[in-house]
């Protein structure tokens, strides 16, 4: 469906099929089984521009691709290009051996953006499960650097404990900036935690936005995604104003290889960031 | 330019069509028997096609007969599609290369120019999912660079149906049996087995066909003789092996994705893939990595995949759709419903090949028809009961 919001690719990659050699040139432990890498483009090849939300294919040598949400700074000028990884299968965890020096390929920008345009003077609220902020993170740079563009930013996490908790120290500035209000909580804590315990849905009324004037971009499992937007929804907030992000296997990232089809989306094209009202009823349809 | 222009072509001199073809630097493929199957692979004289045999089908039945005439195109479609042409069932992506510093270099892995392909016999119902491959790989945002080149070398020669297949059902898919102008070919045969002789009515559909046409040593076609062809045509359309529910088939299906009649389906499926390889539009890939001894030489080749392996779904802590009703519905929903969301038409253009070569002989047509008339019906108690298989005709 290409009728799907908001605006997909900005520069098409002319060999959409062929990656390109990047080096790794920073690596940074984020929890237990999460990293992130700083890549660097190599000889003539100029930084990428994308926007929040999308994703590139990366490859790890001899091993295969994982399609890998950016989760760094789209601005201009802004270095290096920063994925956040979480270690779940055999690409990621030869990614997760990579470091400073190492090359890796890279395909991509791919995909639909969170709709930083469309959201322009409205109360943004940003709601991430686990490793979901990752790919948040990019839309959340684009409202702290555009700040006037936007009213109150909301941003609400979850995980499952403190140690799996994303992005601790700067959840923390971002708290600190006017004008944004940052939720933390965790479904169980053993060692000593400040913020909430519960669901994250369970933030939702703690926040303070104009349910009728706010776009809300949610990150998270299936399920996280489902109930946040039910909550928004209780919160004053139509599914119009709401935008998930999907995951299905990716082979191609050009919507010809057939894998990552929900229903007549191609999440590699169409998605992966949808508007929540075109995307709702395959979302409640089970094995889809 | 005008079109149509047809004209009439002696069997005997049928090799002068093909002689014209290699002229021109086209490699002729169409239809052979290997294996006791009508495939396609190289013609390099009309002999070579199946001369005097039929086929039988009925689900997960194929059998070849001899024909009481010498016909050239006296049978359905087989196992085979021209997309193992268009779209190879395995194809080199790129090659890899680490060198001693690290460094990592891609290079393209089709780097060949393809042949210049003739393909001879093309059905109708073969003619529209070309179609419908063309939009998947070259209608958006992105084009498949190795199909588009492919593709654009191929000349067709389409032949209209003078028999129906056991499992055909073109005809409820509005997809044949006879070639129509609102589908791209060269040139369209009707086979005419008269008491006055065995010819071919041969119709230009391109300038490039035209062209062709002008050099072969053909006699004028007279109206009666387009009368038989059309008569040919419509005895086909008249003997369709089986039929698709027609009015809103895509509504249907996406409002019964609970229909107990999935389950009923996965009780037979075997999840072996069959139709979708067989199919003429299935384009499901996935890529193979590959690294040689040394470890500094990856490849990443791309093949043919299905929606009904498990692994297709794949993501980190297991397949999105783990049961085979899961992925029998996913496949029956896209071809018949989603398809039509993503591309505009159906993905199914009613050539039997997934009813045929289904090693249990599920007939789409029938599971189409089952969620159709009993709609909804979660209390009905018969609808286990598989209908009759018998071909209509």
């Amino acid at each position: 469906m290409s009728a799907s919001l908001p605006n997909t690719m900005p520069g098409l990659p002319a060999a959409p099929l062929v990656p390109e050699p990047w080096q790794v040139a920073a690596r940074r432990e984020e929890t237990a089984d999460t990293f992130t890498l700083t890549l660097q483009p190599t000889g003539e090849a100029e930084p990428m521009r994308f926007q929040p939300g999308q994703f590139n294919m990366l490859y790890a040598f001899g091993t295969g691709e994982s399609a890998i949400s950016i989760s760094g700074d789209p601005s201009e000028g802004s270095s290096g290009l920063i994925h956040t990884v979480r270690r779940v299968g055999y690409v990621t965890s030869a990614l997760a051996r990579l470091s400073p020096g190492d090359m890796v390929g890279v395909r991509g920008p791919f995909g639909s953006a969170w709709p930083m345009e469309d959201a322009r003077g409205r109360d943004l609220i940003f709601m991430a499960g686990g490793i979901g902020l990752a790919p948040l993170r990019p839309a959340i740079y684009h409202a702290l650097n555009h700040r006037a563009d936007y009213g109150r930013i909301i941003i609400l996490t979850g995980a499952r404990t403190p140690e799996d908790a994303l992005y601790l120290a700067e959840q923390e500035t971002w708290r600190e900036q006017d004008g944004v209000e940052g939720h933390l909580t965790v479904d169980r804590a053993e060692t000593p935690w400040t913020h909430n315990v519960g669901v994250v849905t369970t933030l939702v009324p703690k926040a303070c936005f104009d349910p009728a004037n706010a776009v809300a971009m949610i990150c998270g499992p299936e399920i996280m995604m489902r109930y946040s937007a039910m909550e928004l929804r209780k919160s004053g907030l139509t599914d119009n104003r709401i935008y998930v992000t999907m995951e299905r296997n990716m082979k191609c990232a050009v919507a010809f290889c057939g894998h990552c089809q929900l229903g007549p989306e191609f999440i590699c094209k169409d998605g992966p960031v949808y508007r929540f009202d075109r995307i709702r009823f395959w979302f409640s349809q089970r094995e889809f | 330019m005008k079109l149509p222009q047809s004209a009439l072509l002696e069997r005997a001199s049928f090799d002068t069509l093909l002689d014209a073809l290699r002229r021109r630097g086209f490699k002729v493929v169409g239809p052979v028997i290997q294996d006791e199957a009508i495939v396609y692979d190289t013609v390099t004289a009309s002999a070579d096609l199946p001369v005097g045999w039929t086929d039988e089908q009925d689900g997960g039945h194929y059998r070849l007969k001899r024909r009481k005439d010498e016909a050239l195109f006296g049978y359905a479609v087989g196992p085979h599609s021209w997309k193992k042409y268009l779209h190879p069932a395995n194809l080199k992506l790129w090659d890899a290369t680490r060198d001693a510093g690290a460094a990592l270099r891609f290079e393209e892995g089709d780097t060949e120019k393809p042949p210049k392909l003739a393909f001879l016999g093309v059905r109708s119902c073969e003619l529209r999912a070309i179609a419908i491959q063309d939009k998947v790989f070259m209608g958006s945002a992105f084009t498949d660079e190795h199909y588009r080149k492919r593709r654009e070398r191929i000349f067709t020669i389409a032949v209209n149906c003078g028999t129906a297949g056991g499992t055909c059902f073109c005809v409820s898919m509005k997809t044949g049996p006879k070639v129509t102008g609102d589908v791209a070919f060269d040139l369209a045969l009707t086979e005419l087995l008269e008491e006055s002789g065995h010819y071919f009515l041969i119709t230009a559909g391109s300038e490039a066909g035209a062209e062709i046409l002008k050099e072969l040593p053909t006699r004028p076609a007279t109206p009666e003789d387009l009368a038989t062809a059309d008569a040919v045509v419509d005895r086909t359309a008249q003997n369709m092996g089986r039929e698709m529910p027609a009015e809103g088939l895509p509504k249907v299906l996406l409002e019964n994705l609970e229909h107990p009649r999935w389950d009923d389906v996965a009780e037979r499926c075997l999840s072996c893939a069959n139709c979708t390889m067989a199919c003429p539009t299935c384009f499901c890939t996935t890529v193979e990595d590959t690294t040689d001894l040394t470890g500094d030489h990856a490849e990443r080749w791309r093949r043919w995949d299905s929606c009904f392996t498990l692994d297709f779904t794949y993501m980190h802590g297991g397949s999105v759709q783990q049961s085979a009703r899961s992925r029998y519905r996913q496949w029956m929903t896209h071809k018949l419903a989603t398809w039509h969301e993503q591309f505009g038409s159906s993905g199914c253009v009613g050539c039997g090949r997934c009813i045929t070569w289904c090693p249990v002989g599920i007939d789409l047509t029938e599971e189409a028809a089952a969620i159709c008339t009993v709609e909804n019906s979660n209390t009905a108690t018969n609808i286990s009961e598989p209908a009759s298989r018998d071909p209509s005709p």
